[in-house]
């Protein structure tokens, strides 16, 4: 069997019964990038050398026995705004252009307790700031299934190396919708978790109060191991929540008997692209077939998410890039008159349009004058839109309706109009706002031949849901797309 | 007639928490290490890194806050004061703003002008930033961050003072409470508590206030003396000439004795606070609150009154023990061993002070244990060493902490007690002093003591003073 | 309410956000931050007179350390990446007179 058929459990599997070695595994990663990747450009940076060391001494653990977890053996793409002890973390920006970590982010950590071999880091919008893979100061990512086309975005490097067979599975960081938006554009598998379930120690922080680490695989059962392996009770980060059902594997069950699902109406407006809007309710179909109870509502103040999104994360991001000055690591212009203008030079310099428009906005919503205006109003609708989840859940198990209103565009096409560009975000943010667990799975192709994602939403805490669903749904498809 | 002014002034002190270790990280807080060796991904910004708060912090707060008749604010946040300087490695300084632990408080003081109370506006938690030192060789600086993260507490005065005495009774007032908590060494020179002043002047007997200015780097009760004076000076003659004060932050050059002001247009001083969304807010229920109040110790005012019931010593003698926790504790214990309040404050009050000021120390670096004063005592008691020696004794202690009985046996300085060997001693004494002998017959009292002087002197001083006298007499 | 953005308060959010803005870089993000603004204003349709501003989703609280030195000495971690380094500390630009 070709190696890189495999998702990552059953490579693991095949690993551990003998079939196959990590070694081997990891040879069939590097052949598929060394053949992808001049077009691609998943990567950002590439240990090739410390991936096959790490992979031999995971084979000699695994043979003696001392490694046995369902990861264990298999090759891993981190995204670039992930600390990793040792390796460049540029987070797709000049400004940290040669900056290595003292330490590894915590979920990374996590992997490689259980087994799981890096390869390298993948690129993203800058300071995952962008839903295209556009901002990067490394060049585009192109979306594999028609490299004229983005892999979205910010995780798009992510979702592109699953998407290409350039590593098993990978890690991304969803702040507005950057994992589950790249993954539908790629035909992958995105989820992101209730908030604080997985540690943001070591990541670079975006939007504290929205950013959470989540994984993009092959399919929904890789999905539910690596989430089980990353989400931890992590001291270190006083927004980690200590869970006792982690075992998200144990809700890959084919069944979804009497589950209430809610689409709502709202998502289905203007501006939803009709082939996307087709699968979607074709999708909603097949689970009622499954026997899942699935009717219509009004989520309500869906349309205020945006704005909300926007001027938190962008107050978030002004805060937490301030400390980007040329003075304890990364860029340093190089001439400068006093420390002031060493700042700017530095900064003006470092950072790609887009981030520089988002500290600008962030900056000013903050500004004396008008914090209560902007920044306080947008803290009280986002309760208001928590409320209206809240109720949403009363009544239903779970939401389901789109990703994102198209397909993957061309690359060169968003940019231009960055408003535009953040109105593509509308279905992925609110689940941010409210701190809910998201997942993005394949529910169809379009004419063109791009993927459509569908996505999932449930109530905190109920990943398991998510998952049971996702699976459900997703034995069917894989079935009918055969 | 010269306008007649009135100064008004509030303060802010920063005061360094003693905790062991930082506020959002397990860094030390020691003092004295080489650059940055106390240093993590935390307190230096690295990108990723997360701020997890010290408990300790918080109690250290709410206990000054209870003692300074603040209400606790039990539900209470931290937020985000964002400037770029190169101390404040993350060029936000984590404090809070929009719900301070405290608030609401007063504390009492008093002055040549009687009692008054000065209020207390609010107290906050907040983080300290790093060193710069400048570079001369380089024209450049260079950053330490050792310091960065250690826990400050910002106490907001009302502008309730109206003169510098006023504001050195308050921070002398703040300063105690601080150290009978033991939450700060609380020292002015060393940076451990540092005071900003607001100073405005207006007219006697106007409503409202005039425009504050704001003056930093004041490290001595002097500086802050001559600043307030200077400032004082500098606004009234703006005034008197027409011209206005700017509301502007000024900083103080002690060997100048000048201000001047802080102006950069690159300073707009608009921090953009927020809520920290790395921090959790911090719940203090009623229960943690009564605990924190339960551990409150015994305030000076309190242990005045108790010790003049309890003991029979000078009021005077009293002011001064309690001035300083430390002595006062040094005082308890000692007497709680020898059961002599008044022995006990003699030492403190006389030997132990000259030593202090001769040394230029302060009471809290006072090394010796209360079991060694008690010795001490005990042996003078006893009549096993003369005050004389145990004045050399106590040196000796005051320096290294010494056992006095110990060191009474290895050295060899206990009193002889043997009225043979005494009477033998006096005998050659009076053999050959023969003038003096004959002096104190013929009616010179006075020439006994020349011949207590010479018996000490061949007893090397191990004698009692009081039997050597007795036998004098005896044989005289 | 686009008109609230003009030069000087680019000129401002410039000296607050550390960016030296060439004049088209000025000109789009006055373009850029009206254009936001006027998005964002949406929100002022909501009526949010009896709602408590949300900075976190959960009421997770009281996450403390306790005081215990656990960090020996990083220096030689926390210099690895400065751009100027002199006596075990970062070398910055003169900051003051």
């Amino acid at each position: 069997m070709d190696i890189l058929a495999y998702s990552a459990v059953e490579l693991s599997a095949a690993i551990k019964a003998g079939k196959v070695t990590a070694v081997e595994a990891m040879e069939a990663v590097f052949a598929r990038i060394d053949e992808k990747e001049s077009t691609v450009n998943a990567y950002v940076t590439i240990d090739r050398e410390q991936a096959f060391k790490t992979a031999t001494i995971t084979q000699e653990k695994i043979e003696k026995g001392e490694l046995t977890g369902m990861l264990a053996g298999v090759p891993v793409a981190i995204k670039d705004n992930l600390c990793t002890e040792g390796i460049r973390t540029t987070c797709s920006s000049k400004i940290l252009e040669n900056f290595v970590p003292t330490f590894s982010a915590e979920a990374v950590l996590n992997l490689e307790k259980a087994g799981a071999v890096m390869i390298g880091k993948t690129n993203m919008d800058e300071f995952a700031m962008g839903s295209t893979t556009e901002t990067s100061a490394y060049g585009v990512t192109r979306n594999p299934w028609n490299t004229d086309h983005v892999p979205g975005g910010s995780s798009g490097g992510s979702a592109a190396a699953v998407a290409a067979g350039e590593c098993f599975f990978a890690l991304g960081s969803d702040t507005g919708g950057s994992i589950r938006q790249p993954a539908s554009f790629c035909g992958v598998v995105g989820l992101k978790p209730t908030y604080g379930t997985v540690s943001r120690y070591g990541l670079v922080a975006y939007g504290s109060s929205l950013d959470q680490i989540g994984p993009l695989t092959k399919n929904v059962a890789d999905c539910a191991a690596v989430l089980e392996a990353i989400a931890s009770h992590d001291t270190k980060d006083s927004t980690s929540v200590e869970r006792k059902d982690t075992d998200f594997t144990t809700a890959l069950i084919d069944d979804v008997k009497g589950m209430k699902i809610g689409i709502p109406r709202d998502y289905f407006g203007e501006g939803l692209d009709s082939e996307v809007k087709d699968a979607v309710f074709a999708a909603a179909k097949t689970l009622a077939a499954k026997g899942a109870v699935v009717e219509e509502f009004d989520l309500s103040l869906v349309e205020y998410a945006i704005p909300t999104y926007y001027t938190i994360a962008a107050a978030e991001a002004s805060s937490n890039l301030e400390r980007f000055d040329g003075i304890k690591y990364g860029y340093r212009a190089a001439s400068y008159k006093g420390l002031h203008d060493m700042y700017k030079k530095t900064r003006s310099e470092g950072f790609g349009a887009e981030v520089k428009r988002r500290i600008m906005l962030g900056s000013f919503v903050l500004s004396s004058g008008y914090y209560d205006a902007y920044y306080l109003k947008a803290l009280k609708v986002k309760a208001m839109i928590k409320k209206a989840f809240d109720e949403a859940f009363a009544k239903y198990d779970l939401i389901l309706g789109p990703v994102a209103p198209t397909t993957a565009p061309k690359i060169g096409e968003s940019l231009s109009d960055p408003l535009k560009m953040y109105l593509g975000d509308i279905y992925t943010i609110s689940v941010n706002l409210a701190g809910l667990p998201g997942i993005s799975l394949p529910c169809g192709i379009d004419t063109k031949g791009l993927p459509i994602g569908l996505q999932l939403i449930a109530d905190s805490f109920q990943e398991k849901r998510l998952i049971q669903a996702a699976y459900t749904y997703e034995q069917t498809y894989s079935k009918e797309m055969r | 007639m010269a306008k007649q002014y009135e100064t008004v002034i509030g303060l802010e002190v920063h005061v360094e928490l003693a905790t062991k270790t930082k506020i959002f990280c397990g860094c030390s807080t020691a003092f004295g290490g080489a650059p940055n060796t106390h240093t993590c991904p935390v307190c230096t910004g690295m990108p990723g890194s997360l701020p997890v708060l010290n408990k300790q912090v918080v109690n250290y707060a709410m206990a000054v806050g209870l003692a300074t008749n603040c209400t606790i604010t039990q539900y209470c946040k931290f937020d985000r004061k964002n400037y770029f300087y190169p101390d404040n490695p993350q060029n936000y300084q984590i404090s809070q703003l929009y719900l301070p632990i405290c608030r609401n408080g007063y504390v009492d003081i008093e002055t040549s002008e009687g009692k008054k109370s000065v209020g207390i506006h609010e107290i906050h938690m907040e983080e300290d930033a790093g060193k710069l030192i400048h570079d001369e060789w380089e024209d450049c600086s260079l950053v330490d961050y050792n310091r960065s993260g250690v826990p400050l507490i910002e106490i907001v005065s009302e502008p309730d003072m109206r003169s510098a005495e006023e504001v050195i009774a308050y921070l002398e007032k703040l300063r105690m409470i601080v150290q009978y908590l033991g939450v700060s060494d609380c020292k002015l020179n060393e940076g451990s508590m540092r005071a900003d002043v607001n100073l405005s002047v207006r007219e006697v007997g106007a409503e409202t206030f005039g425009t504050r200015t704001e003056m930093k780097n004041l490290n001595s009760f002097r500086a802050i003396t001559h600043a307030i004076a200077g400032e004082r000076e500098r606004q009234i003659e703006l005034l008197e000439t027409g011209q206005q004060v700017t509301q502007e932050t000024r900083r103080w050059d002690d060997t100048k004795e000048y201000s001047y002001a802080m102006r950069s247009k690159e300073d707009a001083q608009d921090y953009r606070y927020f809520p920290d969304p790395d921090l959790v807010p911090v719940y203090i229920s009623d229960a943690w609150l009564q605990q924190v109040r339960d551990n409150q110790p015994e305030f000076r005012e309190e242990k005045m009154a108790r010790y003049k019931k309890e003991f029979d010593i000078p009021e005077y003698d009293i002011g001064i023990i309690t001035d300083s926790k430390h002595l006062a504790d040094l005082f308890e214990e000692t007497v709680a061993i020898c059961g002599q309040p008044k022995k006990v404050s003699n030492w403190l009050m006389g030997e132990t002070l000259r030593l202090l000021k001769e040394k230029n120390m302060d009471p809290e670096d006072i090394c010796f244990s209360p079991q060694n004063l008690a010795r001490l005592i005990g042996l003078v008691d006893s009549k096993a060493v003369n005050s004389t020696v145990a004045k050399e004794i106590f040196e000796v202690m005051f320096a290294e902490d010494i056992d006095p009985e110990k060191y009474v046996e290895e050295k060899g300085l206990k009193t002889v007690n043997d009225e043979g060997a005494l009477r033998k001693i006096i005998e050659e004494v009076i053999a050959a002093n023969p003038q003096s002998v004959e002096d104190y017959r013929g009616g010179k009292q006075k020439a006994i003591g020349f011949l207590v002087g010479q018996t000490m002197k061949a007893m090397k001083g191990k004698a009692d003073p009081g039997m050597v006298n007795k036998v004098l007499k005896e044989l005289l | 309410m686009a008109n609230i953005i003009t030069d000087e308060t680019i000129e401002y959010v410039g000296i607050l956000a550390k960016l030296a803005l060439s004049e088209d870089e000025k000109k789009q993000a006055k373009k850029d931050m009206g254009r936001m603004l006027d998005y964002i204003d949406k929100l002022a349709a909501l009526d949010t007179t009896e709602i408590e501003p949300m900075s976190h989703v959960f009421s997770v609280q009281n996450v403390f350390r306790e005081d215990v030195v656990t960090n020996g000495d990083e220096s030689e971690k926390t210099l690895k990446n400065a751009p100027g380094e002199k006596d075990n500390m970062f070398m910055v630009p003169k900051t003051f007179d």
